[in-house]
């Protein structure tokens, strides 16, 4: 009984000191980003003058990010989901090997992945220049995010007959695919879609190499900002960023309890 | 009973070899009548549900295999496109659809208003005694409520032939013996034609205008329950549907010779000589007075279950046979019992038909 306690405050305090070393530096930073003067600490006071700096100089890269983030969402919606379909399907070896290659790109270092795109395309300028460069680099990072999302509520679920008896209540494949299977695979397909825009906004790897001048994303811009703004700016920043990607964050925990306990109530 | 619904169903030569090399059915053809219930039974693994998939359109056969819809070849149509009715073991009702949306779906994909829509499902709820679940969702019903909605989804774009895979197997015992006679009647009052696939020898029984009784992917007897039982076509049937007593004897004069005397056989069956297998039903079997008796044997096991006894006697033949009696006799262990067996209701058959 005795022992219990002990061993559960012992825990407590632990998770407690692990949770204070991640969590205290970040907190650190997005105080920094509203402090007048850094290095006078907080007593100095608190402005929002940073916040204001960051946005007319780095504003554009905060738009950017999100018109790659749902560009990117879109993509790997409309490629995803049907390939994850298929894979399940098809089942067997051929499969497997599929999703191993669209895997690929996770385990390989960014800065891999945008050497080959540029060896590949950097030919095509018009493409090289444009955001659409950045796109495809992050499509080809998320999308295996996004199938196997999809594919482990295919796991849980006999898609198979849902799709014969939509079939035999004369439902056209496309009917099927529309009527029933995507709706069905909805958990799959939030919980991928938050990881997809989560992951394309914090994308730095593959973003920097990818990047020209005037096609900065926000991981781009700090990293930037970093380099040659005062501490401030690049905390202002770091604090925008985390305000942008936090909801993000709890909408996908909540999402992930919620499918849990849908899948736990069917087995 | 209303007029008759859908269409005549009928394979030829239907085999199916799967892709990894299993020959699930041999070359099989049959005919379903307009308007009768075809059963499908058989042990496991003997290739009911993939007939049944062929007919629905979810299996081709093996090249040379033909399905025919009242004499339309449908052999290449996608299931989509066949109008076939099914219901599903697992009913393989749509989650993401409300119970009226699930039995409506197929009025909607044909493209019929709303309203017209929703006066249909009414109609069918109200049928298949589910009215005022339109609502729920599908996982707030129990399993009985699941198979009422798979089978009301199933029929409600009046299909051409109903198809059922097992689908009682999933209820509980009680529920399945009320449902069953739900289906029977449902069955005959829609006249549709139907194939219903099972397992269970008393569903066939119930529900069958005809039964295919099937072993190892090809048909082992096509009959009414009446001729599937008392006038199996083999041992395989003869022992698969209902109990039956095997006795391989010598036959001749209107006889078989056995262990514990000598039993008249009648009909056609009396001019049979030699070695042979015949089948005699457990409630075919009655005691009599042992004195004068031609077959004699002694009493093993008596059970009482209920409506009956079940007794196992020894000394009549190779193996004990099992006798149904009524359940007001009083036999006992180590009896000495005389057996009188109508002639009629012993059938022979030819030896090899193991
Ligand atoms: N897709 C498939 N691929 C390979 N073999 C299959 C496939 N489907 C069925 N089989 C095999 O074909 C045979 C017949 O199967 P089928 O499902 O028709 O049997 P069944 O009579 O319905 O049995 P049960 O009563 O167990 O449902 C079995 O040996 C089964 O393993
Ligand atoms: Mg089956």
């Amino acid at each position: 009984m005795m022992k219990t306690r002990i061993l559960f405050g012992l825990q407590l305090v632990f998770t407690l000191l692990v949770a204070a070393f991640l969590i205290v530096p970040a907190l650190l930073s997005m105080v920094a980003g509203v402090t007048v003067n850094y290095f006078r600490g907080i007593r100095s006071g608190v402005t929002l003058d940073w916040i204001g700096q960051v946005w007319t100089l780095y504003a554009d890269t905060i738009g950017r990010s999100f018109e790659v983030a749902l560009a990117t969402l879109l993509v790997t919606l409309l490629i995803g989901i049907p390939a994850a379909y298929a894979l399940h399907r098809r089942g067997g070896r051929f499969s497997r090997v599929v999703e191993e290659i669209i895997t690929l790109p996770i385990a390989i270092p960014g800065l891999a992945t945008a050497l080959a795109l540029i060896l590949t395309y950097g030919g095509f300028g018009d493409f090289r220049r444009s955001w659409l460069f950045i796109l495809a680099g992050h499509v080809i990072f998320t999308l295996p995010f996004m199938v196997r999302a999809v594919m482990a509520v295919f796991a849980t679920i006999d898609v198979k007959t849902l799709d014969e008896s939509a079939a035999s209540l004369g439902a056209s494949p496309w009917r099927r695919f529309r009527d029933v299977i995507v709706p069905n695979a909805k958990p799959g397909v939030l919980a991928g879609a938050l990881m997809v825009v989560t992951l394309s906004l914090g994308e730095f790897n593959l973003t920097w190499m990818l990047h020209t001048p005037l096609t900065k994303t926000l991981p781009v811009g700090l990293a930037d900002s970093y380099a040659s703004m005062r501490l401030e700016i690049a905390s202002a920043y770091t604090l925008i960023f985390f305000v942008m990607i936090i909801p993000l964050l709890v909408a996908m925990q909540m999402i992930g309890d919620s499918t849990r306990l849908m899948t736990g109530r069917k087995s | 009973m209303t007029e008759v619904q859908g269409v005549s169903v009928h394979l030829q030569a239907c085999a199916k070899t799967f892709p990894d090399g299993t020959r699930a059915l041999e070359a099989v053809s049959l005919d379903v009548a307009r308007g009768e219930t075809m059963v499908f039974l058989g042990p496991s693994g003997c290739g009911k549900t993939t007939t049944l998939r062929i007919i629905a359109g979810l299996e081709r056969p093996d090249a040379g295999g033909r399905v025919l819809f009242d004499g339309e070849d449908v052999t290449h149509l996608p299931i989509e496109r066949r109008k076939v009715g099914m219901v599903f073991q697992s009913y393989a009702l749509f989650p993401n659809m409300s119970v009226a949306e699930n039995i409506g779906y197929s009025l909607k994909i044909r493209g019929i208003d709303r309203a017209e829509r929703a006066a249909r499902v009414a109609e069918l709820m109200a049928l298949t005694g589910i009215g005022g679940l339109e609502n729920r969702s599908i996982d707030q019903l129990s399993g009985g409520q699941r198979q009422r909605v798979a089978l009301a989804r199933a029929v409600a774009m009046r299909p051409r032939v109903l198809l059922l895979d097992e689908p009682l197997t999933a209820l509980d015992a009680s529920l399945r013996e009320r449902l069953r006679a739900e289906l029977n009647r449902l069955l005959r009052s829609l006249g549709i034609t139907a194939v219903y696939v099972t397992h269970d020898q008393a569903e066939a029984m119930a529900l069958g205008d005809r039964i295919v009784v099937m072993r190892s992917g090809a048909i082992a007897q096509i009959g009414t329950p009446r001729e599937i039982y008392f006038e199996p076509a083999n041992r395989f049937v003869a022992e698969f549907v209902g109990a039956a007593n095997i006795l391989e004897a010598e036959a001749g004069e209107g006889f078989l010779a056995l262990r514990g005397g000598r039993l008249p056989i009648g009909g056609s069956a009396k001019a049979v000589k030699g070695n042979v297998v015949a089948m005699v039903r457990p409630e075919a079997v009655t005691f009599v007075a042992p004195e004068g008796a031609l077959l004699t044997g002694r009493v093993e096991t008596v059970s009482f279950i209920g409506d009956r006894l079940r007794c196992t006697v020894v000394g009549v033949s190779e193996r004990p046979l099992s006798i149904d009696a009524p359940n007001t006799i009083s036999v006992s262990p180590g009896d000495q019992v005389g057996l009188s067996i109508d002639p009629d209701a012993v059938r022979l058959f030819p030896k090899e038909s193991a």
